[in-house]
């Protein structure tokens, strides 16, 4: 995998340089924090079983950012790279496309996991929010849903015609899964028939995984959200490798 | 010694189109060979079966030997490609796009070196988006040398640029042969062919209609040459017709346009009117080139 630590790397700061990108995966969930925060502070609520708003949260919006990167950040990075001719110039070079894709997901884990530091740091500073479960296990759920939410990011991508399509497609599925999933506000507040629907969408899967495992949940609790995952993961990868275009 | 590049009898389709119909050429080590005709013709196509980049429909296509194709990643170590479209990230900066590229080759030049020698120096820190289009070109180029390659593939690289930028693109096309890579281009510039290749393959509709040097193309299409000028002292009886290569006279007014053929007819009608002790003024001389050979060939001029 000869330059995939360089184009790994390159990858990060370029998205960090990219100042929408870096605004809707690192600050926005950061601030919603801010603003839920100052409306509904953090003290146990029968809820969500005498945990804060904050405390749920904190799982919530890491959902949330697996969601924008998966759903929106890849295909129209991995689009736009395609309109451009800048994956055609990665092709023109002895880098392997395996590489190229490994490099991707490992900046959006990198990503991934900056967004979900700088969210605790400020929880934890402002509500002292506490993370009870195995850090291990969070991170096997961090990496499981980033590849399922990707994988359909790719499909998109494939789909797409350009970066301006793969952008209207990736908010036509991300904004309303935002809302219904769990992952932009608990799922308790919805009705019972909203609830039912989020039953069908991929993210709802992604926000129930991370809130078990980060309140210490039995991972054997979980196994049906990690096989949805999972099998979300070898639909739409498989797809994506079938439709995937380099040009 | 074996050719670096060896195509046989290409095809490559798209759909019902023949965009390259049975092309046939081999290319030496050290040339600068280009390949020449109006867009469209297939040029672009050929050199991306050359490049690995395309499956060729029909024939053979080998670079050293390999099918770049099948071998693209061995291939693609020891070529260089700029390629006709395509792009980098705009926010990249010139100095992390050549670390990074440097990073895909097992044996690459110094990055900061090679800045140096494509005058990108001062641009290193630059964004890819905030260079002008000569700068962009020359950060290709050097992309397509960091492995320090054998063959540069360059595909219409100085379209879109200045005639300054374009000059001293042809420079550098010199300067890359001249420190040994065998340079394989396409353009559909007349005049940037001949003035920059060892040899030309004139494509249209995706056939080679004619193969050879410039000159020697030049040459064999027998196309007269011409020569005009202007009378000073009003209108004497020329006797230019009986010189041995004039084809024809014609004189308006003052203007006369001699056209002829052969190696000495510029300096044969130039003497006789000194002999004859002719005034004149404002000599041109009009010297068929590679656009009169496309004319020839295929019956249309090349637009651009």
């Amino acid at each position: 995998m000869r330059g995939l630590s360089e184009l790994t790397n390159t990858s990060i700061i370029l998205y960090i340089r990219e100042p929408i990108a870096a605004f809707f995966t690192l600050a926005f969930p950061t601030m919603l924090i801010l603003i839920f925060g100052a409306m509904y502070g953090n003290d146990p609520s029968p809820i969500f079983g005498g945990l804060g708003s904050m405390d749920v949260s904190m799982p919530a919006y890491s959902a949330l950012i697996l969601g924008t990167i998966g759903l929106l950040s890849v295909p129209i990075t991995t689009a736009g790279y395609r309109e451009q001719g800048v994956l055609r110039r990665f092709r023109a070079t002895p880098m392997r496309p395996l590489t190229y894709i490994a490099s991707d997901l490992l900046t959006n884990l990198a990503m991934t996991i900056l967004g979900m530091a700088l969210l605790f740091t400020v929880g934890w500073l402002l509500y002292r929010v506490q993370f009870e479960g195995n850090i291990l296990l969070l991170l096997f759920a961090v990496i499981l849903s980033g590849l399922a939410m990707s994988s359909m990011g790719y499909l998109i991508a494939s789909v797409a015609s350009g970066a301006r399509v793969a952008q209207i497609i990736g908010m036509v599925i991300f904004y309303p899964m935002m809302f219904l999933s769990g992952a932009g506000m608990p799922i308790e507040l919805l009705p019972p028939s909203l609830q039912r629907v989020s039953d069908f969408l991929p993210l709802t899967y992604v926000a129930r995984l991370l809130r078990g495992l980060w309140f210490g949940e039995p991972f054997a609790d979980h196994l049906f959200e990690v096989g949805v995952l999972a099998g979300i993961l070898v639909v739409f990868g498989g797809a994506a490798a079938r439709y995937f275009r380099w040009e | 010694m074996a050719p670096v590049l060896e195509v046989t009898g290409l095809v490559k389709c798209y759909g019902d189109l023949r965009a390259v119909d049975g092309v046939t050429f081999a290319v030496d080590e050290g040339e600068i060979f280009g390949m020449v005709g109006p867009n469209g013709a297939g040029k672009t196509t050929t050199i991306e079966c050359l490049e690995g980049l395309r499956q060729p429909d029909g024939g053979r296509v080998s670079v050293h030997g390999k099918d770049p194709y099948k071998e693209c990643r061995t291939v693609m170590e020891r070529i260089g490609i700029q390629l006709q479209e395509s792009d980098l990230p705009s926010r990249l900066r010139v100095g992390e796009a050549l670390n990074l590229f440097a990073s895909f080759y097992a044996g690459p030049v110094d990055p900061e070196m090679l800045l140096e020698r494509m005058g990108l120096q001062e641009k290193a820190k630059s964004p890819v988006a905030k260079l002008s289009g000569g700068q962009k070109q020359r950060l290709f180029i050097a992309l397509a040398l960091i492995n320090r390659p054998e063959v540069v593939f360059l595909d219409e690289l100085t379209t879109g640029l200045d005639p300054q930028a374009r000059r001293s693109m042809w420079d550098l096309v010199r300067e890359i042969r001249d420190q040994g890579s065998t340079v394989f281009l396409t353009t559909h510039y007349m005049e940037e062919a001949e003035r920059l290749c060892d040899r030309v393959a004139i494509m249209d509709h995706g056939k080679i209609v004619a193969l050879d040097s410039p000159r020697a193309m030049i040459r064999n299409l027998g196309i007269e040459k011409r020569l005009s000028f202007q009378l000073l002292n009003g209108s004497k009886e020329l006797a230019l017709d009986a010189l041995p290569g004039v084809e024809h006279v014609e004189r308006r007014q003052d203007r006369v346009t001699v056209s002829g053929s052969g190696k000495r007819f510029i300096s044969r009608v130039v003497n006789a009117l000194e002999d004859n002790g002719i005034d004149f003024d404002d000599l041109r001389t009009e010297q068929p080139n590679l656009e009169d050979v496309f004319l020839s060939l295929t019956g249309r001029a090349v637009r651009e």
